[in-house]
């Protein structure tokens, strides 16, 4: 906890991501109805939800993958709701998909090389075998003839050397075996040292409690309440009503 | 000398018959390969600007002095830019629709374009001189060997192994693997994916381009010139697969070498021969020889 309070103290307060009123379309099926959030910068956030509630979507509409949303999106201040995909990343926004999205037509490292680098200040290939010593090992091989936990460390690594300000997960440790989850643990708590603003999506809640400093609960695509880590013991027992664990 | 009854001398020029068509088979169903595994469009008009490589050579020596060196370049430069074109006014608005759409138009780009170069040109063909330096014949011992044709096949197999090295060495070629597999999430990586497109429909149609002008003077340029030889390319590209770059040069190169072969020991059966292979393969595996299922 006084990590936690420490971290809140030095953290910067304006808010480096908002949105506002985001709606978001799955064909003619909505999925978003209104979602309201602001990120500090700095802070890591974990957002919260029973299945189906729309954190995925969420990430994809903040991201430009939605073919069909609506509301506001500000990075530092900017609108970026209305730019072409591939300008979003240059405003310093990065996302790993769920599904991980390593590509089995490249290697280890040409899948670590291919996002093109948008600001200064992201990881050196060289710092990031050093985090990640199996993805070194394994650089010539086929990108999806990794284990999933190293293609978890493989999609996170090759955002970092982007040099992106902003990192959207979406459930890293699905899937992972525990010590790997620790792993992943430890890399989001270097990242936040760094003073990389995360927003997490967490099925694992004693993951995300490890690392998250606020928290979003999201239901039926809409904001059903946020509080800071230091809230969470006075809402446990309502928290697992809502996510229903 | 006779090899199994046949004369050897009859056998070795079909054969290089063989491989100098496989060589222009190779090099459009590489055209339509790479296009085909990036853009999933199926390019009909590949044929159309086969021709008009061709057709830029012939009108860049005539009305521009230049020859066939600098054409070589120039051409499929054009053909490439003009399809850019194409692409960002036409193709690229399909996309997001059924493959048959993409299929139908580029089919109808094909009947204009080949319309009215016939209308400006006519049917019948024009001589185009292969240059000097290229003229004449080697004697390899156990054949002559013209050297423009030699140099049609040691030329696209280089073309051949530059496109591969573009596509699996470099840059470039990882952003068209990865956006292959997953273009929004390469999109959403910053990678400038609608321009990948049109460089990707360039480079595919600049190829073709290239196969123009090689072919020029071989053959003569005539508006209809990429018809019959575009159907052959597309029995190519079935029997080889969709997606593989190594599996259309392959392919491409047998295929011709079996046309010729059959031309020696059974030549009512040369014209079809290549389409009964593709009866074959689509029974036995409908995704190509190469192809993933
Ligand atoms: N590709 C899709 N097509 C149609 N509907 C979809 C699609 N993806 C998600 N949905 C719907 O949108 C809503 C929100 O889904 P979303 O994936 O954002 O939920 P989530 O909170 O991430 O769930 P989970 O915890 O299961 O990952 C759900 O009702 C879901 O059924
Ligand atoms: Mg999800």
């Amino acid at each position: 906890m006084t990590a936690i309070t420490r971290i809140n103290a030095v953290k910067d307060q304006t808010a480096i991501l908002s949105a506002r009123n985001l709606k978001a379309w799955y064909g003619e099926s909505q999925a978003l109805h209104g979602i309201d959030l602001d990120i500090h910068s700095g802070e890591t956030v974990a957002l919260l939800g029973r299945n189906g509630a729309g954190k995925t979507t969420t990430l994809k509409s903040i991201t430009g993958l939605m073919d069909r949303r609506s509301g506001e999106i500000k990075i530092g201040g900017k609108d970026i709701s209305r730019l072409p995909l591939h300008h979003i990343a240059r405003h310093g926004l990065g996302f790993v998909p769920e599904e991980r999205g390593i590509f089995s037509g490249l290697t280890v490292q040409e899948n670590l090389l291919l996002p093109p680098i948008v600001a200064e200040g992201g990881h050196t290939v060289e710092e990031i075998y050093a985090l990640f010593p199996n993805l070194k090992e394994r650089r010539h091989s086929q990108g999806t003839s990794l284990s999933g936990g190293e293609q978890q460390m493989l999609a996170i690594a090759r955002i970092l050397r982007t040099g992106i300000r902003i990192l959207l997960l979406d459930e890293p440790t699905e899937g992972l075996a525990p010590v790997i989850v620790d792993r992943i643990g430890d890399v989001i708590i270097a990242l936040r040292k760094r003073g990389i603003t995360i927003i997490l999506v967490e099925q694992n809640f004693r993951f995300a409690q490890r690392v998250a400093e606020r928290y979003y609960v999201i239901e039926h695509g809409q904001v059903l309440d946020q509080f800071s880590a230091a809230e969470l013991p006075g809402r446990q027992d309502w928290l697992s009503d809502v996510l229903g664990v | 000398m006779t090899i199994l009854g046949i004369p050897s001398a009859a056998l070795f020029s079909q054969l290089l018959i063989g491989l100098i068509n496989g060589s222009f088979y190779a090099l459009l169903s590489l055209g339509l390969a790479v296009i085909f595994g990036l853009l999933r469009v199926i390019n009909f008009t590949h044929g159309a600007q086969y021709m008009l490589g061709a057709f830029a050579a012939l009108l860049l020596l005539k009305f521009a002095g230049i020859g066939f060196w600098p054409s070589l370049l120039i051409a499929p430069l054009l053909v490439a830019l003009f399809s850019a074109v194409l692409e960002r006014l036409l193709i690229a608005r399909v996309y997001s629709l059924d493959h048959l759409y993409g299929m139908l138009l580029t089919f109808g780009l094909t009947l204009i374009i080949e319309g009215l170069f016939r209308h400006f040109y006519g049917s019948s063909g024009q001589p185009y001189a292969a240059p000097k330096e290229l003229s004449g014949a080697v004697n390899l011992g156990f054949m002559m060997l013209p050297k423009y044709r030699g140099f049609v096949i040691i030329a696209s197999l280089a073309v051949c192994l530059l496109t591969w090295l573009l596509v699996e060495r470099t840059k470039f070629g990882a952003y068209l693997r990865a956006a292959t597999e997953n273009p929004k999430l390469v999109q959403a990586f910053g990678v400038n994916v609608p321009l990948l497109l049109t460089l990707t429909y360039a480079l595919g149609s600049g190829l073709a381009g290239l196969a123009g002008v090689l072919a020029a003077p071989m053959y003569q340029v005539s508006p209809l010139m990429g018809q019959n030889l575009i159907i052959v390319v597309f029995a190519v590209v079935v029997i080889g697969g969709m997606g593989s770059l190594i599996g259309a040069i392959a392919t491409g190169y047998t295929l011709g070498l079996i046309e010729g072969l059959t031309k020696v020991f059974y030549p009512e059966a040369s014209n079809t021969v290549i389409f009964a292979v593709m009866i074959i393969v689509l029974l036995v595996r409908p995704a190509g020889l190469f192809g993933r299922a």
